[in-house]
């Protein structure tokens, strides 16, 4: 049906969906465990703010589930090089998420203060390592990743968790943090009234002027020169069965702007990023909580899509040996394959759409501290 | 070459994570049905007890649920940070039902099942009945599509090894699909979760019945678990999945291992009831035998033989020497020649690549393996059989328990008269470990009886592994081992203590601990539960 060329660009876009999908979602979860110690100052308010989340969190995180999926079904090599090489990092993350699902059920299960919280502890962790590490591997792979293939493909990882954690790694690490905290601060203004609500506005001003700064300023530093891009050179097929190893790449893409400046309707990323940043801090000033979560959204899909346009089609950049480096071209699995997940994508992604919209739908409405205790037990 | 101790080490690591996730699993699935079967109940009859049956037993699903996600997590991407180079390999084919099982079957039930918890007020009657369905129907779902995936592991159809892209590729995915060792696979595990589901509301409702309290609740749960488990441990035993074991080469060795059958018998074979394999000598001792059984169950005839041990060892010796042609045209292949008449040498032998890559274990070039590596590599290409024997035998046993526990809950349900019997509830509260027992050692022979490969006849695991160090691999064990320990043990106290407590749990008001007179010691902790 698709040529193979047209079915790699097509999962480049869906693996893309799937990213923005999580973000979009489990953010918000991510973003309100992050600040539940702040805007939550006694159980009861910080019942509230889990309660919030509590139906959807789980079907959410299914979004970060199914991209993991995915990338092992439509890149293997990116799967199977980017998950061992970032070992560790991968881990904390997991290690992080484990909190989460018995959390938030386990938490309301007893009174004890000591009990809860741990639990309230336990869950913000599980907001903030998960949030910060995706921003440093992301900052990483603009930096590029010290791996590379032997003549079997098998991949090897040169490098430690800790040189991760390099100034711009950070860098990109505080966009991911200050972007989703300030998702989880609208979706809690939206939610949530009265001293929570008021609290989770503060968060939000301050958190969208962080996103803004840090956002900018990870483009500043692409600009000026930190950062060294690269490119593809030789004749290359794109049509082609994967080899990734056939091509040569050279570091020629001064500060990964290449693609911008070939294709100037791609600033629309960045743009739209720094104006999602600039809606949120309009709505969260002006106590527009849905404004304000307009805004987190399109400053996380202007973001994301920055990262994926400056590197495209580069989706795994090797520091170390540049011609292993994995794109959108040769690290894909075979044109059956590519075909098969696209008819099940085009089949179920829709619908995952309608439901979790109905249960949206069904769930909506602001969580308040009396209707929490009214019903200690029912409720997380 | 990736050293034998990160291999061995991530293989602890994989079968301790896959185990532990497998503890919430079955409970999962059983349960999810169950709750759809009391709250259908309920819409049906109207009777509020129906629904706080639903909303207790699913309190308990919870808890269990939440470990279950927990768990799951490690599952989904631990293929890519330890199995690197399997995931590379075999990812075309693998990889699709994961990321179809993640679309198809977690989303819609982890979309739903906040609405299970949360949606009572919200959804009508017949919506959240609806909603419930759905997350059983999703749970099912997902087992469904990742024993595909793993059918596959055991019997690798509907693909092919491309010499250009270095991994085997997918040629069909029907094939793949209804892959006959992943449909009995699929039946034999959701149905040990019915029966895992049923064997939990038996014996906690079977405990309430001996001390007496909220009768009419537990006499309904139990006679509800009473009938779905007999219907459920007779699929398990009837459709098992002795039937797929005929089928490909790692499924045969794998018969021969559970039987430790050494030497191929006439058939039918008999069935070891008893012996102690010793692998060393290639014999069993102390054997003791039931003719003609084995040939009976394994074969479903009496004219078929089931190979021995010594003959497939033979038979893989062969394998393994077309193997190392295999492997040497392959590395002219990838050297540049690309002549028509290496490519046909080549794809006359690649179906036993894979028996070449076994050497890669003695000798990194393969080609230049010695009579004596050829020789160990062929005994080692039959797993360990004593504990493949044993764990067998104890899945059957527990199983053959659990049809006998059932058939006599059933019949005491229906004649109305479990409460009298007291030994029989007793024995329902002590069988409570048994489908947990089977689940394990079921995974244990399935698993532990696919060595040394980690996709049958294709890919060993010694090759599978990623380029990790071995105290990368040491830290991540001890992490999990860890954490997973502590979670564990929240999670035990949280379940018995609301097992103890009871529907009281749910403060409608008409349950135990709620009737003030008949209180009793537990009575005192009751308020500091939520």
């Amino acid at each position: 049906m698709f040529d193979y060329e047209t079915l790699k660009m097509i999962w480049w876009v869906l693996v893309g969906v799937l990213l923005i999908g999580f973000a979009l979602t489990d953010g918000f979860d991510l973003g309100a465990a992050m600040l539940m110690p702040y805007v939550g100052r006694s159980d009861t308010e910080r019942r509230v703010v889990i309660n919030t989340i509590a139906p959807h969190w789980d079907g959410n995180q299914v979004w970060l589930i199914t991209a993991g999926g995915a990338l092992f079904a439509a890149w293997p090599l990116v799967y199977a090089a980017a998950f061992s090489g970032l070992y560790w990092a991968l881990l904390l993350v997991l290690f992080a998420l484990f909190v989460r699902p018995v959390g938030f059920d386990y938490r309301s299960k007893l009174e004890n203060t000591r009990w809860r919280q741990s639990w309230d502890w336990g869950l913000f962790v599980g907001g903030v390592v998960p949030s910060l590490v995706f921003g440093v591997a992301f900052g990483n792979l603009l930096l590029g990743v010290p791996f590379q293939f032997d003549e079997t493909l098998r991949s090897s990882y040169h490098g430690n968790f800790w040189q991760l954690l390099s100034p711009f790694g950070l860098l990109a690490g505080v966009v991911s943090l200050s972007m989703l905290g300030l998702h989880g601060g609208s979706w809690l203004m939206m939610r949530t009234e009265g001293a929570i609500a008021r609290r989770s506005r503060r968060a939000a001003q301050w958190l969208s002027l962080l996103f803004l700064l840090s956002f900018i300023g990870a483009g500043a530093w692409l600009l000026l020169g930190g950062i060294q891009g690269l490119a593809i050179t030789s004749a290359f097929d794109a049509g082609a069965a994967l080899n990734p190893l056939a091509k040569t790449v050279t570091a020629s893409n001064h500060g990964w702007l290449a693609n911008y400046q070939q294709h100037p309707l791609t600033v629309i990323a960045p743009l739209l990023g720094i104006f999602g940043g600039l809606l949120a801090l309009l709505g969260a000033s002006a106590g527009q909580g849905r404004t304000a979560f307009l805004g987190s959204s399109l400053a996380i899909v202007g973001a994301l899509c920055t990262a994926g346009f400056a590197l495209f089609p580069f989706v795994m950049p090797s520091s170390l040996d540049p011609a292993s480096s994995l794109t959108v071209w040769d690290a894909v699995s075979s044109h059956k394959t590519l075909m098969i997940m696209l008819i099940a994508a085009s089949i179920f992604v829709p619908l995952i759409l309608c439901y979790t919209l109905w249960c949206y739908a069904k769930m909506w409405g602001k969580v308040t501290t009396a209707h929490i205790d009214r019903n200690p037990h029912g409720l997380y | 070459m990736i050293s034998e101790s990160v291999v061995d080490l991530s293989r602890l690591q994989f079968a301790m994570t896959a185990l532990y996730h497998f503890l919430f699993v079955p409970l999962t699935l059983g349960m999810t049905f169950l709750l759809a079967i009391m709250e259908s109940v309920y819409v049906m009859t109207g009777k509020p007890i129906y629904k706080d049956m639903t909303q207790f037993w699913g309190k308990l699903f919870g808890i269990n649920f939440a470990l279950g996600v927990t768990t799951g997590l490690t599952m989904e991407f631990q293929f890519g940070t330890n199995w690197a180079y399997y995931s590379h390999y075999v990812g075309d084919i693998f990889g699709a039902p994961l990321a179809i099982e993640g679309m198809m079957a977690f989303f819609l039930e982890s979309t739903f099942i906040g609405l299970f918890f949360f949606g009572w007020d919200r959804l009508t009657r017949v919506q959240h009945l609806s909603v419930t369905w759905l997350v059983a129907i999703g749970s099912n779902l997902s087992a469904l599509w990742i024993l595909i995936a793993n059918g596959w592991m055991q019997n690798p159809v509907g693909a092919e090894f491309n010499f250009t892209t270095m991994r085997m590729e997918l040629t069909s995915f029907s094939d793949l699909l209804f892959n006959p060792v992943a449909q009995v696979k699929f039946v034999h595990t959701v149905a040990s979760g019915y029966v895992t589901g049923a064997i939990f509301v038996l014996a906690i409702s079977s405990w309430y019945l001996l001390k007496g309290r909220d009768i009419a609740f537990a006499r309904r749960s139990f006679a509800i678990a009473s009938a779905f488990g007999l219907a459920s441990i007779l699929s398990v035993i009837v459709l098992g999945d002795e039937s797929g074991y005929e089928i490909g080469d790692v499924q045969k060795t794998k018969l021969a291992a559970i039987e430790a059958e050494w030497d191929t018998e006439p058939a039918p074979a008999a069935f070891t009831l008893f012996g102690l394999p010793n692998q060393a000598e290639q014999r069993t001792d102390y054997a003791v035998k039931i003719p003609y059984v084995m040939g009976i169950i394994a074969t479903r005839s009496v004219d078929k033989q089931v190979t021995g041990i010594k003959d497939l060892v033979r038979e893989h010796e062969g394998r393994i020497r077309n193997g190392m042609t295999a492997y040497d045209l392959l590395g002219q292949l990838r050297g540049g020649d690309k002549s028509e008449q290496t490519l046909d040498a080549f794809n006359g032998v690649k179906k036993d690549l894979g028996y070449g890559l076994l050497l890669k274990k003695y000798t990194d070039k393969v080609v230049d393996a010695n009579e004596q590596q050829i020789k160990q590599a062929a005994l080692d290409s039959i797993p360990q059989v004593a504990s493949i024997f044993w764990t067998f035998r104890v899945m059957v046993l527990s199983g053959m328990l659990m049809l006998l526990l059932f058939a006599c809950a059933f019949w005491a349900s229906a004649r109305k008269n479990e409460t009298r019997k007291r030994w029989l509830l007793k024995w329902a509260v002590f069988s409570l470990p048994l489908p947990w027992i089977a689940t394990q050692t079921g995974w244990w022979v399935a698993e532990h009886g696919r060595q040394p490969w980690s996709i049958g006849e294709v890919l060993p695991v010694h090759l599978s592994a990623s380029t990790l160090s071995a105290a990368d691999v040491i830290g991540s064990i001890v992490a999990l081992v860890g954490f997973y320990t502590v979670l564990l043990i929240i999670e035990m106290y949280l379940m018995i203590k609301f097992a103890r407590l009871g529907p009281s749990s749910l403060h409608t008001g008409r349950y135990h601990f709620e009737q003030g007179a008949q209180g009793n010691a537990a009575d005192a902790r009751q308020p500091a539960l939520a």
